[in-house]
Parts: structure tokens; C-alpha cells; sequence
């Protein structure tokens, strides 16, 4: 007994111990962080968070893990789950090759951490979205704001804060497909600029800026055609760091009608 | 002639086929003769030709905007559903998935009976689905997710014998319509990502017993062992998952078979790894091979050569010539001699970056570099291929091969270690879509340079499109033409539609809600014809306004 208890108190020092993996060991490929990350949003993120620290004392997003020594350690413990905690097993979820994708997002993660050095104030953050930002213009949160862009009542829940941050500074970066916008022109030559909603061979459906729903055969259309460009404006000038970071606390802080 | 004319014209040549064709057991003469009985569909493509075009008519190209629904079968299942329907005589069968079968008035959809067989076990790669049966005189055939073979009573749903085919363990299971051919019925086994050992076996019509079996992976001491590295052979894939055509004259029946295992690496495999990706002519009496011919020799990119050989009779350079009409998933459109095997051409119908051509014995020409890698490996066609199951159609009428295609797709092809265990994924690596195909109903935001579905029509002599139906999403709807040279066919987006066959002008389209992901067929009952398609987990038919 007393050996066991030996054993037990050096694997507990074990797991105490903070592996750091270097994110430089192996290169993945843009689609396969892609691939993870939806993965990881679809699997991870509901108890991980975005950022892979929701759950007190596990960091996902930072290379630096209790249990594992190494990715293939990681792919271990996602396989099997860990006993004794709400880490499920997903070995009859995932195949073992979307496990090494979403450690891959591990890696990008790590390779493109955010900063924590100068943390936001959610509530100013706030005053700033609905005032000076004008982000209500175009987006809402639990009915404020336009429709016209994506909602964002939880895009705390499913998006990392450095990508809320690289939204606000540089919004053609990444256009997601589903935030596309179209422009169209009707026969009667009303031009009509809206976010996609659907296409299909004969029809499209949009929302437009008076938030309106609207579908159209593309029969009586005269153009139709993808706007490439983000409507929404830069606010590297608009705001200085500290009520950047504000306003990314309080986006970070949406997590959806239950999640607060 | 107008429409009224037209009508009364096809009302009465339908009544006199009727009369001159006793009603009840099918025949397999019958089964040969279908193009005599356009009433009835009788096996899987309509004729054991393959070519998917009927001779009814009713449904012309100026009435064809008065179709209005019929009626509706609502499956009783989640899964997609891939059938073709039968009908005979009225009385259409088919199966809802995994495995249950269904009698239906072919006139009002009403239910005469269900057969349920519930799969123990079965790990198909991609959905517990079924293709559709087979009939021999008053007996159905189908083949089960646990790779089973069981005929049924068409009077009343009984069970008259089951055969395991294969074990449901090591992940084989049977997906597509069976084949009758004579008294027997040929069937042929999936899970080609699992590393199964493939093979097509005929069966006793009335016994179940096997008669003959043909490995699609030929074991040592066979002809083509030699492909195989090592014991690759063993685990080397080889599936099929869609039902073979049949020349009676030749005596030479023709299937499609799948990708070589592990999918996407090829390193414990070196070889050309035989009959992987080829099409193979047996004899129907003995299950010997006649002829093959490899489409993708050595293939990581899951280019699964399973689509059903379309046989016609046609001028070649001047002379008549029995061929094969061939759009592969690699891309490529190919038409053989039938006879011997022969490959007369070969060109690409989608964009094609593995092979620059073939060689003068039609080998397709690599292109370096282009084979799947750790880091990815950008090849066009894309993992789903140019085109795939989806039934092509042959109009004898406009001389034309019609496609179902997924334009501008690629993949990133990943290559991965992996070992083979009894029953588990045996892929070796994945593949990436450079953009994404959500699954119907959802909401499609591509634009067209990413990739879209179409129906193309190729001039067989040639290679060359004729012309092209442009779907905003792309297609894994088959194919039907008929002798009024009308098209039906439809998409992932949920729209069934017809075109003009000679020039691809959209003359009706009906939205059913749904991905259209089976073939179309055609039937009349008492001088109706009606079009019948599955979209979602519905069963739809259609006929004209009365």
C-alpha cells in the first residue's frame, strides 16, 4: 500500500508538471487548421471556449498541457478522455485523423496565441459597441441592432479573441462564406446590396440593409454578383488600443441567450 | 400531330404492349426484352443495356410543363435514399433504407406490403443506404448493409431464402441493386475503406446457393496477383457498389469496380494493383474474365471506377461497333469495345491535373508529383470525383451521353500511415475540399469558380461537350432520357427538373425540398406515364394535368 501511495503521489507531481510543445515541430497546412477548427468548435469549444481556456486550469491555445508530453499524447487523451473528469472519450466520434487535425489547431493556436497582456473592460467595452463602434448599424446582439450583418450574441462562444481582434482591424482578412454579400440589379434597374442568404440554380435569397428578406428568380434579375469586400470599415483609426481591447472583452463575453 | 393526337397515339401503342405481354411472373426474357414493355421497369437501369432511356413518350417536350405531382411515399427512414424503384405491371417495389422493402400501387402510392430486414451488423463508409432490387419471375432480390442476399416473395413481402454473401464483421455489405442474368443473380460487395477483399458471386435464383464467385483482387496462383506487393492483396479493396450491365449476345456481363485499400496511400501496395478502378467483362454463365480494363491504375485518390457501364451499339469511324460509354470519377470520358476491351477514347469531361492523356494502349499519361502527400496535395477531379453513382443516361435518338458532373471540384489528397484492423477504416490519409459541399438542405454561399454541379452532354464520338445545364450546387442526381427526347434529372439543392435533350433548355423544374440523390425512372399504369424520383427521404412521382 505504502509503495502505491509512492507511485501515486509521483504521478501526481507528473501531472502537475506543465509540458510546454514547441508549435514549430511540425507543419500543417491551412486546411488542415481549418479543418481543425471547425472540428474543435464542433467538439471542443462548447466546454473549452474558443480559446481552449474555459475549463479552470486546462489551456488548449497556448502549447502548455498537464497531461501530455507530447501531440501524440494529446491525441491519446481525446481518444480515451480522462477518467474521473467531464472529458469525454471521442474515439467513437472522431477518426483518428481528425484527432491529429484538431491537435494541429492546437499548434495554430499556439503559433498565433493572443495577447493577455492589457485585458478589456467588457462593460466600457459595450458603451463603445453601441456607441462611438456604431456596430449596431450593421450587427445585433439579442435584438439591437441591424440584421443586416452576422448576429453576434454568441460570437464569444465560437470565435477566438485574436480573430475578433483581426476582424476589427483588418475585416477583409476573412470573410467567412456564410457573411458574404451580394449586389444585384432587378430589371427594373433597382440595385440591391445585401448579405447572401441562399442561391440555388434559379433563385437567391438575401437580407438588405433595411433588413428585409428577399428572394429573387435570377430570370428577372440584370446582374448579380459577389461583393469581395467586407462592408464593414477598419477601426484601426477609429479607436486606440485600450478601447479596442474593451470592445473585444465585451464581444469575447457574448456567448449566446444561455451562456452568459 | 397535336398534344391530343399524341396522346391518344401512345394510349393505344401502350394498351396493345400490354396486351401482347402476359402480366405476372417476370420472365427473364421479359427482363431482356424491357425496351418491348416501357410500361414496366424491370431492372435497375431499364434495361440490362444500362442506357436509362425510355421509350414511353406521352411526356413530350411541349406538354412536359403540365406535370403536376401524383402522389408522395414518405420513407420511414432518415437516411438517404438512393433506390431505384421497379415496377411491374402496375405494382412498383423499392427500398426505403437500410433494408426495407416496399409494394406500392404504382398508380396511387397506396402500400400493399413492407418486408423489413434489420441489419445485425454492417459498417458502410458513407450511410446505411440501398440502391434497389432485382426481380426473376415472382421474386425479389435484395442485397443488405450486413451483406446478406435475400429473395423475397413479390406477392406478399415473404422471405423465401437469405444468404450471407460475406461477413458484416469484416465491415463488407452489399449496396446496389442486384443483377439477374438467366436464372441467376449477381451481386458484388462494398467497404472499400476498410480493406476487404473484393468480389462479384452469381446466385441461384431459387436456391440461394452460390454458383460462381469472381475476386476482384486476385489471389496468388490468379492472373493479376502480380499488381500486389506483398500481401496487399488480402486487404486490397476492390469493392463494388453499383449494378453491372449485360450484352446478351456476347454473353458478357460488366461491372464497375472500386478503389484499391488503403484509399489514399498507396505505399504497401506497389503494383497496378488489378482489378482496382477497372472494368471487368465476365462470362455470365461462369464468372470467368474476358476482358478488363484499368481506368486509374495504382489509384490514392479513391477514384472508384463503380459507375454503370452504359453499352451501345453505334458508327464507329464508319463502322458499326458494340462499346461501352464510360464517364469515370477521375475525370475522364472513355469509350471501349465491348467485345475485347479495346480502348477507342478517352478524354476529360471535368478538369483533369493527375494525367496529361493515355498512351497508344489507353494508360493514362501521370503527371509528376501529383500524388497525395502529408502535407496535402491539390488534384482536380476533388475527392467526389468528376462525377460518381449518379446514373450518366444514353439517348439513342440524339446520339448523345449525358453526365451528371461536379465541375471545378478538387481536393487536397493527405496521405497518412495506417495498419489494417478487422473491421476498422483502412484509408491511409484523408482528403480536404477546397471549399465546402454542405449536405442538402443547407444553404449553398459559393460562387460558381468554386466548384458547381451540371448536367453535361457529350458527343460519344468525340468527347466533346455538346452542351451544359449549370446547377448552382453541385449533383448526385442520376440521369433519365426518354423517346420524346426529354431530360429529367436533379441536384443537391432540391430541384427536380426536365430539359430538351438536344439542346439542354430548362422546360420544367419542380422544387422537392430535398438533394435529388437517385436515379429517375419512368412507368406508365393504364396508359398514364409518370416520372418518379427520390429527393430527401421521399419517394415523388409526377404525370401530366389530366
Amino acid at each position: 500500500m505504502r509503495a502505491f501511495k509512492l507511485c501515486t503521489s509521483v504521478f501526481a507531481v507528473f501531472l502537475a508538471t506543465i509540458n510546454t510543445l514547441s508549435a514549430k515541430q511540425q507543419t500543417d497546412t491551412p486546411s488542415e487548421v481549418n479543418d481543425g477548427r471547425q472540428l474543435f468548435i464542433a467538439n471542443c469549444a462548447v466546454c473549452h471556449g474558443p480559446d481552449g481556456d474555459s475549463v479552470p486550469g486546462v489551456d488548449l491555445g497556448h502549447g502548455k498541457f498537464k497531461r501530455a508530453s507530447s501531440y501524440d499524447d494529446l491525441v491519446e487523451i481525446i481518444s480515451a478522455g480522462v477518467p474521473g473528469t467531464a472529458m469525454p472519450a471521442f474515439s467513437k466520434e472522431l477518426s483518428d485523423i481528425e484527432m491529429r487535425t484538431i491537435v494541429a489547431y492546437f499548434r495554430f493556436m499556439a503559433a498565433n496565441a493572443y495577447s493577455t497582456s492589457a485585458p478589456g473592460d467588457p462593460v466600457r467595452g459595450k458603451a463603445i459597441f453601441e456607441g462611438k463602434g456604431e456596430c449596431l448599424n450593421c450587427h445585433s446582439v439579442k435584438n439591437k441592432g441591424s440584421r443586416l450583418g452576422p448576429d453576434l450574441a454568441e460570437i464569444g462562444a465560437v470565435r477566438r479573441m485574436i480573430e475578433l481582434e483581426r476582424s476589427l482591424l483588418e475585416p477583409n482578412a476573412e470573410i467567412l462564406l456564410q457573411n458574404r454579400m451580394v449586389r444585384l440589379v432587378t430589371r427594373d434597374g433597382i440595385t440591391i446590396t445585401g448579405r447572401l442568404l441562399n442561391q440555388d440554380t434559379f433563385s437567391v435569397q438575401l437580407i438588405d440593409s433595411k433588413e428585409r428578406l428577399l428572394s429573387f428568380q435570377k430570370s428577372s434579375l440584370k446582374e448579380y454578383a459577389f461583393v469581395d469586400k467586407s462592408p464593414m470599415p477598419t477601426y484601426r483609426d477609429k479607436l486606440n488600443p485600450g478601447e479596442l481591447a474593451d470592445l473585444v472583452s465585451y464581444l469575447v463575453s457574448l456567448k449566446g441567450i444561455g451562456g452568459q | 400531330m397535336n398534344a391530343r393526337a399524341a396522346l391518344l397515339v401512345s394510349v393505344v401503342l401502350s394498351s396493345l404492349l400490354s396486351a401482347s405481354i402476359s402480366s405476372g411472373q417476370v420472365s427473364f426474357e421479359r427482363i431482356l426484352g424491357a425496351d418491348k414493355e416501357p410500361q414496366n421497369w424491370l431492372t435497375y437501369s431499364g434495361t440490362t443495356l444500362s442506357q436509362r432511356h425510355s421509350l414511353l413518350n406521352q411526356i413530350t417536350p411541349a406538354n412536359v410543363k403540365n406535370l403536376e405531382l401524383q402522389w408522395i411515399y414518405q420513407a420511414r427512414s432518415l437516411e438517404k435514399f438512393e433506390a431505384t424503384p421497379l415496377v411491374v405491371d402496375g405494382i412498383m417495389y423499392t427500398v426505403q433504407a437500410p433494408n426495407h422493402v416496399i409494394a406500392l400501387d404504382a398508380a396511387t402510392g397506396r402500400v400493399f406490403w413492407t418486408y423489413s430486414h434489420h441489419p445485425v451488423r454492417g459498417r458502410p463508409c458513407c450511410g446505411r443506404v440501398n440502391r434497389g432490387l432485382a426481380i426473376l419471375d415472382d421474386i425479389l432480390f435484395m442485397g443488405t448493409i450486413d451483406a446478406h442476399l435475400i429473395a423475397i416473395d413479390a406477392k406478399n413481402g415473404r422471405p423465401l431464402w437469405d444468404t450471407t454473401v460475406a461477413s458484416a464483421r469484416s465491415a463488407y455489405t452489399i449496396t446496389h441493386a442486384p443483377l439477374v442474368i438467366k436464372d441467376k443473380v449477381i451481386v458484388g460487395t462494398a467497404g472499400g475503406e476498410y480493406g476487404i477483399r473484393g468480389f462479384l458471386a452469381a446466385y441461384d435464383a431459387h436456391t440461394g446457393k452460390e454458383v460462381w464467385r469472381f475476386n476482384t483482387i486476385p489471389g496468388p496462383g490468379e492472373p493479376g496477383h502480380e499488381t500486389w506487393g506483398g500481401d496487399s492483396w488480402k486487404t486490397g479493396g476492390g469493392p463494388l457498389w453499383m449494378t453491372g450491365s449485360y450484352d446478351p449476345v456476347l454473353n458478357l456481363t460488366y461491372w464497375g469496380v472500386g478503389n484499391p485499400s488503403p484509399d489514399w496511400n498507396g505505399d504497401d501496395r506497389p503494383g497496378d494493383n488489378l482489378y482496382s478502378d477497372s472494368v471487368i467483362a465476365l462470362d455470365a454463365d461462369t464468372g470467368m474474365l474476358k476482358w478488363y480494363y484499368q481506368f486509374s491504375p495504382h489509384d490514392e485518390f479513391d477514384y472508384d471506377a463503380v459507375q454503370v457501364p452504359v453499352l451501345a451499339d453505334m458508327e464507329w469511324q464508319g463502322k458499326p461497333r458494340k462499346v461501352i460509354l464510360w464517364a469515370n470519377r477521375n475525370g475522364f470520358f472513355y469509350v471501349l469495345d465491348r467485345a475485347t476491351g479495346q480502348f477507342l477514347l478517352g478524354k476529360p469531361f471535368v478538369a483533369v491535373t493527375w494525367a496529361s492523356g493515355f498512351d497508344e494502349k489507353g494508360r493514362p499519361v501521370l503527371l509528376p508529383g501529383k500524388v497525395p502527400s502529408a502535407e496535402g496535395t491539390l488534384i482536380s477531379p476533388g475527392n467526389p470525383g468528376g462525377t460518381s453513382w449518379y446514373s450518366p443516361s444514353y439517348n439513342p435518338r440524339t446520339g448523345l451521353f449525358y453526365i451528371p458532373a461536379w465541375v471545378n471540384s478538387s481536393s487536397l489528397f493527405v496521405k497518412a500511415p495506417v495498419k489494417y484492423r478487422e473491421g476498422r477504416e483502412y484509408a491511409g490519409g484523408t482528403n480536404r475540399s477546397t471549399v465546402a459541399f454542405d449536405w442538402s438542405p443547407a444553404p449553398n454561399f459559393r460562387k460558381e469558380e468554386e466548384g458547381y454541379g451540371a448536367v453535361r452532354a457529350v458527343d460519344p464520338h468525340t468527347g466533346e461537350m455538346r452542351w451544359e445545364f449549370k446547377m448552382a450546387d453541385v449533383t448526385e442526381g442520376g440521369i433519365l432520357t426518354t423517346a420524346s427526347d426529354l431530360l429529367f434529372s436533379g441536384g443537391r439543392e432540391g430541384y427536380f427538373f426536365a430539359l430538351d435533350a438536344r439542346s439542354g433548355e430548362l422546360l420544367w423544374k419542380a422544387a422537392v425540398g430535398a438533394a435529388v440523390q437517385s436515379g429517375p425512372m419512368t412507368y406508365s399504369v393504364n396508359g398514364k406515364q409518370y416520372v418518379a424520383v427520390n429527393a430527401g427521404t421521399c419517394l415523388f412521382v409526377f404525370g401530366l394535368r389530366q
